[in-house]
Order: C-alpha cells, then sequence, then structure tokens
C-alpha cells in the first residue's frame, strides 16, 4: 500500500474535527508520556488547547533534541537552477502564470559562477532547486547539474519535481543523498484549488513520490506541508501521518520536516489560516516530542529574531546566505525570487548567534566516501 | 590498575571518547583532557579530510592517544569497507571501530554486514573495533574473524539509560579472549562505574559528557567513575551473603 491508499482511509473533515475538540487534559496525558508519542497525542499537542502548556513542550523538545542530535547545527545553502515552470501553483512566484517573471534557466558557466561565490563560504551541503519544466529543467539537466557541483560540495540535495523510481536511483548513483518534496497540503480536493495545471496538478503522484525516493534507496526525504494554504494543524496532523508511515515502511531512510510558512500578502485568499509565531513554535516542538530521531529544517523564510530563538527549541538544519533567484549569487541583475527572504544575514553573521548559543556549526557531515560510489 | 592493551598498544585509561554532539571543539578538547582518555573516536562523515584546517581534527593536534575513525553512516559492509580504506589513506592510521547502522532512528548495528565487514577488513590490516549489539555469539564471531576487541551496547545510542543489555553482557564478558568495550547508551558515571564492576574492559561515552551542562567536569566524573569500577574489579567484590535457612536440609547427616 502507498500513502496515497493509505491517506484515503482518514477524512480531512473528522481529524480536523478531533483536533479542535482536544482538551487540556488530553494535553496533559501527552505530555506525560515518553517520547516517540502517538498521532493522537500529537493532535493533542498541535491543538488549541495546547498553548497554555508551550513553554513545557519548550523545554522538552530542547532536551530531546540536545539528546539525540548535541549540540550542533547542520548548516545548507540552496541554488536555484531555474526559475521555468509548467505549473500553475496560485502561491508560488515561479507559477507559468506569472507572466511577469523573466525566465531563467542557468548555463553550466553560470552554475560554475554560482558555485565560486558560494565555495567563498565554508558550506558544504548544497540544496539544488528547480521549477518542474520538463523542456528545460528535467531529469538530465539535473543530472547533469549534479555532476557540475559534486565535486565542489560533499553533500547534494535536491529540491525538484517528482520523479519515478529509476530516475532518483540515477541520481542516487550521481551522489544525491537527500530529495525533498513537499505536498503543499494533504487536501485532496482543495489541491486543485492551488494547482491548476500541470503535471503537479495531480495529487496523487506527488502523493506518492516519497514512496518513490525511498523505494530508490535515497538516504534522506524531506516531507512539509505549505503551511498557510488549508488548516495547518489538520495538515500537520497528515505530514506527521505521512512521516510514521514512511519511517515504518522505510526503515534505513532519515526523514526531515520543513516548516515553509505563507506570510499574509494580498491576494492570499484565506488569511484565517495565517500561522503565528507561536503557532509555529507549538508545531516545531510537537514534531519533536512526536518524533526524537526527525530532522527539523527552517530556511531564510523565517526572520532573524524568529530562528535566532527556534534553533533551541528543536530545530537541527538552516540555510544561511540565501539566494533564490537563478543567478542570484553571481549575476548583479536577476529576476524575482521563489519566496520572500527575511533573514537576509550573511552566514558569517548566523552562525555568530548560533555559537553564542552553544552550538557547534556543523558544514559538513557526510563524506562521500561513505556512499561507496 | 592494570594496563589495557588492545591491538598491542597500552592503555593507563580505559575510558573512551566520542567526539560529536560537543557545542564546540574547544569544549570537546576541555573534555578530552578532564577524561584523561587516551582514545577518541571522530566520524569520518564530520572530518574534511581535504581541508589543511578540519575543526576537529585540527583540535584533535596535540592528542597524544589513538585517534579512531568511525564509519558511522554506512549502511551496509561495502560502504564501510570503502570508507576505512578511505580514512587510512588520509589520517595514516589502521585503527577503526566499524560503524554500520542501516537504520538510522536508532543506530542500531546491523550483525550480519558488521562480521562481513570485519572479515574482510582484518584480512586488509586493520586494527578493527566494531560496534555491535550486546550478542554473546556474535561476539565469538567477531573474535574469531580477528577483531581487536568487541564493542557492544548497553542501550540504543544516545539514551543515557544505561546497562540494559547486562546479562548478555555478563556473558560477552566471561566468554571473550580479547578486550569488552561497553559503547553507546551510558548515561551517568554510576553506569560505567557498574559496567566496569562487571569486569568490561573499557567504556565509550559521548552523549552523557557533550551534552552535560558542564562536559569539561564531566568528563572527570566518567574518568573516576570507570578507575573506581575497575579497582573495584581488580580488588574483587565482596559476593552478596547468602541465606541460611534456619532448619538446614543437611542436619539429619549429624544425628
Amino acid at each position: 500500500m502507498t500513502f496515497n491508499e493509505y491517506h484515503a482511509r482518514f477524512d480531512w473533515d473528522e481529524i480536523q474535527q478531533r483536533i479542535y475538540s482536544k482538551t487540556l487534559s488530553d494535553v496533559d496525558r501527552a505530555l506525560s508520556k515518553k517520547s516517540p508519542l502517538d498521532l493522537e497525542d500529537f493532535m493533542a499537542l498541535i491543538s488549541e488547547a495546547a498553548l497554555p502548556r508551550l513553554e513545557e513542550m519548550a523545554q522538552k523538545s530542547r532536551a530531546l533534541t540536545l539528546k539525540r542530535f548535541g549540540n550542533t547545527m547542520q548548516m545548507y545553502i540552496p541554488l536555484y537552477l531555474s526559475n521555468e515552470c509548467s505549473n500553475c501553483c496560485t502561491y508560488c512566484g515561479f507559477s507559468h502564470l506569472n507572466k511577469e517573471l523573466e525566465r531563467r534557466t542557468l548555463s553550466d558557466l553560470e552554475i560554475l559562477s554560482e558555485i565560486k561565490v558560494i565555495k567563498e563560504t565554508p558550506f558544504e551541503h548544497l540544496l539544488l532547486v528547480t521549477g518542474e519544466d520538463a523542456r528545460t529543467s528535467g531529469f538530465e539537466y539535473l543530472r547533469h547539474a549534479v555532476r557540475l557541483c559534486k565535486p565542489y560540495f560533499k553533500h547534494l540535495s535536491i529540491e525538484v519535481q517528482p520523479m519515478g523510481v529509476e530516475e532518483y536511483s540515477v541520481l542516487a548513483s550521481e551522489g544525491v543523498s537527500a530529495v525533498l518534496v513537499y505536498q503543499e497540503t494533504y487536501h485532496r480536493e482543495n489541491y486543485r484549488k492551488y494547482h491548476l495545471a500541470g503535471k503537479k496538478s495531480i495529487f496523487s503522484y506527488r502523493m506518492d513520490t516519497p514512496d518513490r525516493i525511498c523505494e530508490a534507496g535515497i538516504r534522506k526525504c524531506g516531507i512539509g506541508c505549505l503551511i498557510g494554504l488549508e488548516d495547518w494543524r489538520t495538515d500537520s496532523f497528515f505530514t506527521a501521518l505521512h512521516l510514521r508511515y514512511l519511517e515504518k515502511k522505510y526503515w534505513k531512510t532519515r526523514f526531515s520536516i520543513s516548516f515553509p510558512r505563507l506570510r499574509p500578502h494580498a491576494g492570499l485568499e484565506d488569511q484565517k489560516n495565517i500561522q503565528t509565531d507561536r503557532e509555529l513554535i507549538q508545531l516545531i516542538c510537537a514534531y519533536r516530542l512526536f518524533d526524537p530521531d526527525v530532522e527539523l529544517s527552517l530556511s531564510t523564510r523565517e526572520s532573524p529574531r524568529f530562528r535566532d530563538h527556534a534553533i533551541r527549541l528543536g530545530i537541527t538544519s538552516i540555510s544561511a546566505g540565501s539566494r533564490t533567484d537563478p543567478g542570484g549569487y553571481s549575476l548583479s541583475k536577476t529576476e524575482l525570487p521563489q519566496f520572500v527572504i527575511n533573514d537576509d544575514r550573511t552566514p558569517e553573521e548566523v552562525c555568530k548567534v548560533v555559537r553564542e548559543n552553544g552550538y557547534e556549526v556543523v558544514w559538513k557531515d557526510w563524506d562521500p566516501s561513505l556512499d561507496a560510489l | 590498575m592494570k594496563n589495557l592493551e588492545i591491538g598491542g598498544r597500552q592503555f593507563q585509561s580505559r575510558l573512551f571518547l566520542g567526539t560529536g554532539k560537543f557545542g564546540s571543539p574547544e569544549m570537546m578538547m576541555k573534555a578530552v583532557a578532564s577524561s584523561e582518555t587516551e582514545m577518541v573516536t571522530v566520524a569520518l562523515k564530520r572530518m574534511d579530510l581535504q581541508k589543511k584546517e578540519d575543526s576537529i581534527l585540527s583540535a584533535l593536534r596535540g592528542f597524544k592517544g589513538i585517534l579512531l575513525p568511525n564509519t558511522s553512516g554506512a549502511r551496509d559492509a561495502k560502504e564501510a569497507v570503502f570508507a576505512a580504506h578511505m580514512a587510512r589513506e588520509a589520517l595514516g592510521t589502521s585503527w577503526l571501530k566499524l560503524e554500520i547502522h542501516p537504520d538510522p532512528r536508532y543506530l542500531l548495528p546491523d550483525p550480519v554486514e558488521t562480521l562481513k565487514a570485519a572479515e574482510i577488513l582484518v584480512k586488509d590490516g586493520f586494527v578493527v573495533l566494531p560496534y555491535i549489539q550486546a550478542d554473546p555469539v556474535l561476539c565469538k564471531r567477531l573474535e574469531e574473524a580477528g577483531t581487536a576487541a568487541v564493542m557492544p551496547l548497553a542501550a540504543p545510542i544516545g539514551s543515557n539509560s544505561g546497562l540494559q543489555t547486562r546479562s548478555m553482557l555478563e556473558i560477552i564478558i566471561e566468554q571473550s579472549n580479547v578486550p569488552v568495550v561497553i559503547d553507546a547508551g551510558l548515561g551517568a558515571p554510576s553506569h560505567a562505574c557498574a559496567a566496569m564492576e562487571m569486569g568490561a574492559d573499557a567504556c565509550l561515552v559521548n552523549t552523557a559528557i557533550a551534552v552535560a551542562g558542564n562536559p569539561e567536569a564531566m568528563g572527570e566524573c566518567f574518568r573516576d567513575a570507570v578507575a573506581a569500577g575497575r579497582r573495584a574489579y581488580e580488588t574483587g567484590l565482596p559476593t552478596a551473603s547468602r541465606a541460611a535457612a534456619s532448619s538446614p536440609l543437611t542436619s539429619f547427616l549429624d544425628l
């Protein structure tokens, strides 16, 4: 059974109703248990009823994270290869419908220029990002880009269009050790509202992508939902359900969760789903108590102040100095970014804060020799 | 306290340290110094062997003991053997902590792949210290394969839960002809002390020291606990007094 089939057993409205009917005693019961917790406990911890217990959740989350991951913070940097995209996602700057965006897919020389600039910093973990366009940045383009980048970085991850098992296997053999793919929303019916056209409009294909990533033997799979599209609590329940399903089925794969969060902006259809800072901290801590081993990652979408505190509460991996426009590191004139960066500090500035919080900054936590390629 | 001998080398300290999870290389080195350890293990994946100024290796430059690279991250024998050769080439040491844990959550070692890799690496001239389950038969098989020691776990890595595998560790210690190093799960000096009192040859500690409020002070605590436990073992612990039946079963013989 794939996750798409498993997911069909659950009713969104019923789950939402169960989360919103959790009480403080459900929260206290969850907090009295030893992690990992079950999904009922997770529902309690992400419910509104848990907000009065946020400090206790944060204390427990911090302790569990220190025990499992130590006083360390993993660092990565994204490299946007292309903003060309055949999908029409209502919330994304790369949407095919965005006619104002000048499209760009980096050439070999441009990729090497970007690498040159990035290598002036100590990053060894590179995340390659593209839109979804088979003509310009399809599988072969990506494989080629991986080959270009591989000699310069110890750890390569990708966040690109969903692919098949065979393609992921090839990329694994080329040295890609992590693939991130976000479901955006687990609401089967409303997914169509946000994904109007393109391959991404097929809900089930995207939903089964982590299964294919794991089957292909990719070492780490990152999942998540776009916080703010639908009710974040219900979507986060399904993310946790997905995580638990994957961990049980693919016991050799590592998993990470990211927290892409929509900010209030004009044109966003439903502002009521916007998540507050307090609620995002609640969610981070709830995931940690639910699963002490899962990696939790926070990008530069979030503000410096928020990130500087969140790293002490459960986050294990952050980016810094990011540009989210292709060519953003080395070209003077670039296009609009995919999302607005709230933390535009340099890697050095971010690292200083990380160290001041008592963490060792970890640039390298993988060695290609372990791939035995 | 008698010296410990592994792979033809003498050790006065019976406490080995892991180097992960420390807040900084400086903090790690303070704990290394205060614990008086003579063997530290470093994950190959954390070291940047191409950089002259790798932070961990630079910090350990003055360390006089054995630097024990480990293959943490390897999922099978093939990956571990390849990584071991890379480590030997780059660091110029044949000492190796063999770790193969395909399960990334609890980091539990794979016995089949570990034995397979150990057989190859011993033939390739490595001093192999395998991290393994507390499985007495597996320990004997590894000993037969020629490993320099065995490193059974007390509990899952980082769990700080102490000697959960005590019954199996007792059998391993009783049967082993190579040093037994209790690795993983020791969360308090008392755990390490108890392991040494049982007759373990050494303990390896990481999380309990690295994540302590004061790693330097905790390094000392483990140093003392390991030494006390070992001395108690060598001195001979008194056995628990036995119960005597109020009506002896053999008293009829005296009549």
